[in-house]
């Protein structure tokens, strides 16, 4: 006997597609014009200008080496030609983590106070992690139809999971009697939360972002087969036409844009530790 | 009416909390009750009296629900039957609001591990509860930098807490308890993750501050010397019970079952026993302008003593007179004995302790008078019993020890 599990998940998706359009047109008109807009403004600035505020993040975060790191590989990527397509990467790989993160953070927080919560969520987190990233594709062209609204949709459901996850560890990791003496001195909940609990998992959650940052940075060049523009459009140009140099010199400038991002974010959590 | 009064608390932990109950008003046994219901008793009818200002120290071994009980007094726990009243208002029945005003304003707790925040200096650790208050920032951090000076950390403000010793920590932790000038301070095992030395040195501090201060501070413990150190009132917990309450003195003198008594055993004595506690009391006396030498002598064959204490009108401690004396007295045919009273003879108050009355041994001839503070004699501490409580051994063994030695 076969199940058709497949089956019923298309009957699934094709009601929320039929039942909930102008919900996704509402919510590909906002995120769109939030992606748009970074975009646009991303490649607005001078490169040049760019380029120094991104190295001087570089440099006081992580250190003079990758602060010398960041010009070069930059400079290179805009040598390259790559330059506007490595910024809508960028603004893509920005809006998409801070859309996980707006998400992220209270989920992991919720599911730190409630383990119910807990329970329901840790089978999906591992659901949605190990879940072959092109599938997410599919519903994301049914959902929104090509473009970067569904390539930004696939990524943060792929890159959900890891702010979410650490988040909810950094708080349970906070000492017991650190909780009860805020108790004792009479912190309200919500007292407890900003003034205990998130300063002291910050390191923890740090981490978190710091994944989901990489996680989406992987998943914005997959998103390219959804037309995604940016980076991933040239890696793609270079499997689909065979042309061996274009795609390594567009895997060459992603792997630059992930050090520096890595890096960056990193230093931000050795800062809070 | 005391400060705090903690009624018939009863604290359950586990999903079965109305059997396990039931199970216990039918005085069935803790193992029992974990067997049937899988539910564990903390703390088992528990019963207190905590008057205002004192110190009044909560002992027991880990396990003893010591810590699970004074976190009924802010009901960090909240007991599965019985109640806390605190200044006749009942913590346990009170709305969340009106609890969070208490535990800001009228009491505050200090930890075994601290309980600070490691990203905090020490002076924005020490504002935390009045941060929590929402006072002002120029305020809060003035009240904070007051009760850091009265800790001694005068000089730290702004060094990360991460960064200090395990006592200094402790110090910020004391500040902070103090910082909202709170009425009552709750101490669990504040001192026990302390070295020795450290230890003390908090111990005699907290005394110093609690001279100045008059809190009504309830401190946990598992070691008895701190109790004994610390407490004005102890009580024992085994197993969730309250088995003892008492001064130090009440419990090392008259301990309430085996338990407590092996407990005792090996508590330095000598700087809690007082002579009240070991004084023979009604001894014999000679009363003034009233015995002869021939009535002396009497007393002093029947009871085998060679020497007497001698009293005024009021019963007021004059002197010691001395067989010897007697004798000669009544070879002259004298009657009266004013000429052979010594006077010079050492004696304690009431509150000596056996500490203090060991170097005293050696002047006395029969026994060290005690008199109380009109002058008056209570009573006759005689030197065996000074040794045995300074040795903790019994009259039995002490004669061995003695017999042992002749024979050498």
């Amino acid at each position: 006997m076969i199940i058709n599990i497949g089956k019923y998940i298309e009957i699934a998706i094709d009601w929320i597609t039929k039942n909930f359009t102008s919900f996704f047109d509402g919510i590909d008109h906002i995120v769109g014009n939030f992606i748009n807009g970074f975009q646009y403004g991303l490649n607005w600035i001078p490169f040049y200008i760019t380029i120094a505020i991104i190295a001087l993040l570089a440099f006081y975060k992580a250190g003079k080496t990758i602060g010398i790191f960041t010009i070069l590989g930059l400079l290179l990527i805009y040598a390259m030609g790559f330059w506007a397509a490595t910024m809508e990467t960028l603004a893509l790989v920005l809006s998409s983590a801070i859309i996980a993160l707006i998400l992220g953070l209270p989920l992991g927080i919720w599911s730190a106070e409630n383990k119910k919560v807990e329970k329901i969520m840790h089978p999906i987190l591992d659901l949605m992690q190990t879940m072959p990233a092109f599938v997410y594709l599919i519903p994301a062209v049914l959902f929104f139809g090509l473009g970067n609204v569904p390539g930004a949709f696939a990524t943060v459901i792929f890159a959900m999971p890891p702010v979410v996850r650490l988040t909810t560890l950094g708080l349970k990791q906070v000492p017991k009697d650190i909780v009860e003496a805020g108790y004792s001195f009479g912190a309200t909940r919500s007292q407890l939360l900003f003034k205990i609990q998130l300063p002291l998992a910050l390191p923890t959650i740090m981490t978190g972002i710091n994944q989901t940052i990489m996680m989406s940075l992987s998943m914005v060049v997959i998103a390219a087969m959804i037309s995604a523009g940016g980076l991933g459009e040239v890696v793609l140009k270079g499997i689909t036409q065979m042309k061996i140099g274009l795609g390594f010199e567009g895997g060459i400038a992603v792997v630059i844009l992930a050090i520096i991002l890595d890096r960056i974010t990193q230093g931000f959590v050795k800062q809070k530790k | 009416m005391s400060k705090i009064e903690i009624r018939d608390i009863s604290i359950i932990f586990g999903s079965e909390k109305t059997k396990a109950r039931k199970m216990l008003d039918e005085h069935k046994s803790k193992q029992d009750i974990l067997k049937a219901t899988g539910c564990t008793v903390a703390v088992k009818n528990a019963n207190l009296s905590i008057n205002e200002g004192e110190i009044f120290v909560i002992m027991g071994l880990s396990g003893s629900g010591k810590s699970t009980l004074l976190r009924c007094i802010n009901r960090l726990i909240k007991p599965t039957s019985g109640e806390v009243f605190i200044d006749n208002i009942n913590i346990i029945r009170i709305p969340d609001k009106e609890l969070l005003g208490i535990r800001r304003k009228k009491m505050s707790m200090v930890f075994q591990h601290f309980g600070l925040l490691p990203h905090r200096s020490v002076l924005s650790n020490v504002a935390f509860g009045l941060e929590l208050q929402g006072i002002d920032k120029t305020e809060r951090l003035n009240k904070a930098k007051q009760s850091i000076d009265i800790v001694g950390l005068k000089g730290y403000e702004e060094q990360k807490v991460s960064e200090l010793s395990g006592g200094m920590q402790q110090r910020v932790g004391l500040a902070r308890a103090l910082a909202n000038n709170p009425e009552i301070l709750l101490m669990d095992e504040a001192f026990s993750a302390l070295d020795p030395l450290i230890r003390e040195q908090m111990q005699d501090e907290l005394l110093e501050l609690q001279c100045k201060m008059q809190k009504t501070i309830v401190f946990i413990t598992h070691d008895l010397d701190e109790a004994i150190k610390l407490g004005d009132r102890i009580a024992i917990m085994k197993d969730g019970e309250v088995i003892q309450t008492g001064t130090p003195e009440e419990i090392l003198t008259n301990p309430a079952d085996k338990y407590v008594a092996r407990f005792t055993e090996n508590v330095d004595r000598g700087r809690v026993i007082t002579a009240t506690s070991i004084m023979i009391k009604r001894p014999v006396t000679v009363r003034l302008q009233r015995e002869g030498p021939e009535a002396i002598l009497r007393k002093m064959r029947e009871k085998n003593l060679f020497a007497l204490p001698v009293i005024g009108k009021n019963d007021e401690f004059i002197g010691e007179i001395r067989l010897r004396d007697v004798i000669k007295l009544r070879e002259k045919g004298e009657k009266n004995i004013d000429s052979i009273i010594f006077t010079e003879i050492p004696s304690v108050l009431e509150n000596t302790t056996v500490e203090d009355m060991l170097p005293l041994l050696n002047k006395v001839r029969q026994a060290i008078p005690v008199v109380n503070e009109k002058g008056q004699l209570a009573g006759m501490v005689s030197p065996s019993s000074v040794i045995i409580e300074m040795t903790g051994k019994d009259k039995i063994e002490i004669n061995e020890i003695i017999q042992n030695a002749i024979d050498l």
